[in-house]
């Protein structure tokens, strides 16, 4: 378990410095200054090429990412070109509202998810089962712009039951966790459905039925623990994906999460954000998975570590 | 950088400047609180450093300069100086200040500060985006180059007098002194914060800041001690961040926002003009803005007068203000209606494809050629490229269309045969400040003609470059009229090399909520960018 673990985390490393070199390196060769952005239309050439100067952005690609490495390593990302606020505090300030989308998300998309995918599993080849999958084909394929209007138009304005848009109280996360969970539910509710029609062809199901058990106690006791894997690790990725920001459901909703951040420095060619922004969602995205495969040997004993 | 993302800069507008002042002092009734939204985040408001379209009238509620404009209006007028006096040659500007103007933190004002606030904007490692426009004062080029820390041409004889000596006339100079980067900040406490000054602003102006959330909202109260006797109206403004503008108009509806700071989304346009009720709380404003298409008069076939000008008579203008729901005016030269300096009776070239068909066989171009267009990637500039590729495709030229990120097609445009041809718009000019010397030298002048430069026909006309120096050097006051006209001639010849299009000047429109009182043009004040909250006040 040890030597598993201190295998995982040099892993992570080596990824994670992966991820640096590449987004530093495309961020690099993208035909776009920064510079121009900051100093704006009516700085003269002087002012542009002192902006560069100040910021080490006239020195050599390998000479940036070195100097950008050892800040890291120090725990320093550095500075926004735009807001000229510290990275790390602009996450930072952004976090409990991701996190707080996340947990509620990810509630929504398991709690719509799973109930569909287990009903269509055990309901298999009726127009149920049909017309639960067609539902989740829509909530996979429909945008989320779209979907968040609606919800937002329906509940918000003509209903007037949840707020329309903002942060701070329970009933703010509503709507926006909707939406999520609408769309997420796509996708578990499918890895569901297949991951359950598996499991109840299994024989210890046949034999769980021939003892005389309900229907019910077979299905939760014995079918869900083993169906359930796969979606532990769906959860794994779907933290990470959170993490980097859930960019459109943000905006609709006046959501301060990072993706709202991601978006406007992508837009301006803010690079310490973006790099700051890659590093932490791929950081996020190793650190689930590392913890649902970690989970695994708890839900499946069958499983071990190596 | 502000233009981008339909951002901007202050600037001027219609001729809006009659009716404010009278209109102000009847109506307003002190108290109350508003809800503004805006999309994108606050990025600073520090003076010395916020260039956007959200911080720009924010910093002006927060600080203030020596100069300032009437509430509504291009016209300056004095703001932290009571009086000022220039002298004959143009080239020492002696402002007094007013006494007893206190920063936020409760110290008194002084020459120092002012002193201080320059020498800041203009040192290097401040990374003002303004540093250029203080070019004109003596002393500017040591400070630039790192070998001073303080501008020689400012001297504070006493603690209410600040002399400015400039290295050669500048007409614009009380312009330049009215811009957020001519602020004055205290050195104190731009010391304490250091680079987070713009996380912790303290000005003199008419409103502080009271509270900040990152990437949610900004609360400004009332300075009960504001130095203006009157103003402001409002005891607290709240900006929440982040709000889309079509989910803002909704809440507008509600009764939640009584201004979406981002202005009625294109998509909506329709739908709230078609309506009375809404109608009547949209208030419309022109802005110093025009759009237009550049030629790389450094490329061919477009080093050819004449190629330009039958680009010129190809486009109809018209149908591209439809596209746009109207929310603008044709145009036929540089300068925007509302910038003094522009020709009224000018007619520039008429909407003539066959004229322009004539114009390009005499240029050896009797079936056209092939060339590209490039444009910024969001809506509804793509749409607008489209109309200009099929204006062009009827007279047989074949433009393919370059969809980039904003920032792309200015790298293009800054690149010498980067880019033969770009429509402007989401990044066309607004004028800095209302004076039409802004519309030339960055954009059509020889100094923006270089690699990184605005100036994206990449033309350069060193007689025309003499002639604007010259009508900058007259500085009298009473010859303004004349210093106008000489600009007017300027932009007229521009248009005889026909190195733009000149398509069409934006109008601005403002929605507000029926508790929303004060004069129409504080809704879409030309240099308080977009509203002036100064100066508005609620009924309720």
């Amino acid at each position: 378990m040890a030597t598993y673990l201190a295998r995982r985390v040099v892993q992570a490393a080596l990824i994670l410095l992966g991820v640096s070199i590449i987004t530093f390196a495309l961020l690099y060769l993208l035909p776009a200054d920064p510079v121009r952005q900051i100093a704006g239309r009516s700085a003269t050439p002087a002012t542009v090429d002192n902006i560069r100067r100040q910021l080490g952005l006239d020195q050599p690609f390998f000479v940036q990412y070195w100097r950008y490495l050892t800040n890291l390593l120090q725990g320093d990302l550095g500075r926004s070109y735009l807001q000229r606020s510290q990275v790390s505090e602009l996450i930072a300030s952004r976090l409990p509202a991701t996190l707080i989308l996340m947990a509620a998300g990810i509630a929504c998309e398991l709690a719509l998810g799973l109930t569909m995918g287990l009903i269509a599993a055990v309901r298999r080849g009726t127009a149920l089962d049909q017309s639960l999958m067609l539902a989740s084909f829509v909530g996979v394929s429909a945008p989320q712009f779209v979907v968040g209007l609606m919800l937002l138009y329906v509940f918000g304005v003509q209903l007037g039951w949840l707020p329309i848009s903002g942060y701070g109280t329970p009933a703010h996360v509503v709507l926006p966790a909707l939406t999520l969970g609408i769309l997420g539910a796509g996708w578990y509710s499918r890895m569901m459905r297949s991951s359950m029609i598996d499991v109840l062809r299994q024989d210890y199901i046949r034999t769980a039925h021939a003892k005389g058990l309900t229907r019910t106690i077979v299905l939760v006791r014995h079918a869900l623990p083993n169906a359930i894997l796969p979606i532990v690790a769906m959860i794994g990725i779907d933290i990470g994906i959170f993490m980097g920001g859930v960019v459109v459901v943000e905006s609709v909703f006046g959501w301060p999460g990072i993706g709202q951040l991601t978006w406007q420095a992508i837009q301006r060619v803010d690079i310490p954000i973006i790099m700051g922004v890659t590093l932490v969602s791929a950081f996020a995205i190793v650190l689930g998975n590392l913890i649902a495969d970690l989970a695994a040997p708890f839900i499946d004993p069958r499983i071990r570590l190596r | 950088m502000k233009s981008i993302l339909r951002t901007t800069v202050s600037a001027g507008a219609l001729a809006l400047a009659l009716c404010a002042a009278p209109a102000l002092a009847q109506d307003a009734k002190p108290g109350g609180s508003i809800v503004i939204t805006y999309k994108d985040d606050v990025a600073t408001l520090d003076p010395a450093i916020g260039y956007d379209w959200q911080n720009w009238s924010m910093i002006k509620s927060l600080f203030d300069g020596l100069m300032d404009y009437e509430p509504g209006t291009t016209t300056l007028r004095p703001d932290l100086a009571e009086s000022y006096e220039i002298s004959p040659d143009g080239k020492v500007f002696t402002f007094k200040l007013r006494s007893g103007v206190k920063f936020a933190n409760g110290r008194e004002m002084t020459s120092d500060d002012v002193k201080y606030s320059l020498d800041r904007v203009t040192n290097p490692e401040t990374q003002s985006p303004g540093a250029g426009f203080f070019g004109s004062i003596a002393g500017y080029d040591d400070v630039a180059s790192g070998a001073s820390k303080s501008l020689a041409g400012v001297t504070t004889p006493d603690p209410l007098t600040v002399r400015i000596e400039l290295s050669r006339p500048d007409a614009t100079f009380l312009h330049v002194m009215g811009l957020n980067f001519a602020h004055i900040v205290p050195k104190e406490e731009v010391e304490k914060y250091g680079a987070d000054f713009g996380k912790h602003p303290v000005g003199t102006g008419a409103y502080s800041l009271a509270e900040w959330t990152t990437g949610q909202r900004l609360v400004f109260q009332k300075n009960p001690d504001y130095w203006r006797a009157g103003v402001p109206y409002l005891d607290t403004i709240t900006f929440e961040i982040g709000q889309e503008p079509i989910v803002a108009l909704l809440r507008l509806q509600k009764g939640e926002v009584d201004i979406p700071g981002d202005g009625i989304p294109p998509a909506k346009f329709t739908e709230v003009m078609a309506d009375p009720e809404q109608k009547a709380r949209v208030v419309e404003g022109g802005q110093l803005h025009t759009g237009y298409i550049t030629m790389n008069v450094k490329v061919a076939p477009f080093d050819d007068v004449k190629v330009r000008q039958a680009v010129n008579m190809a486009i109809n203008k018209e149908r591209i203000v439809q596209i746009i729901n109207g929310r603008a005016v044709p145009a036929n030269q540089p300068l925007p209606p509302s910038m003094p300096g522009y020709i009224k009776d000018f007619t520039g070239y008429g909407f003539d494809p066959e004229g322009a068909k004539k114009l390009l066989a005499e240029a050896g171009h009797p079936d056209g050629f092939d060339t590209e267009l490039f444009v910024m990637n969001t809506d509804p500039q793509p749409r607008i490229a489209q109309a200009i590729q099929q204006d062009l495709a009827a007279v047989g030229i074949k433009a393919s269309l370059q969809s980039l990120a904003q920032a792309n097609v200015i790298e293009a445009g800054g690149t010498e045969n980067g880019a033969a041809m770009i429509w402007s718009g989401g990044m066309g000019w607004i004028a800095d400040f209302p004076d039409p010397s802004n519309f030339y030298g960055p954009i059509l002048g020889c100094a923006g003609a270089v690699p990184g430069g605005w100036n994206w026909s990449w033309y350069c006309n060193e007689d025309l470059d003499k002639r604007a120096a010259e009508a900058d050097a007259i500085v009298d006051p009473a010859k303004a009229e004349e210093r106008y006209k000489a600009w007017g001639a300027i932009y007229a010849d521009i248009m005889k090399d026909a190195p733009w299009v000149p398509v069409f000047n934006e109008q601005r429109f403002t929605m507000k909520s029926p508790r929303m009182a004060g004069a129409d043009n504080l809704f879409v004040d030309p240099v308080h960018i977009p509203i002036n909250y100064d100066y508005v006040s609620v009924n309720d």
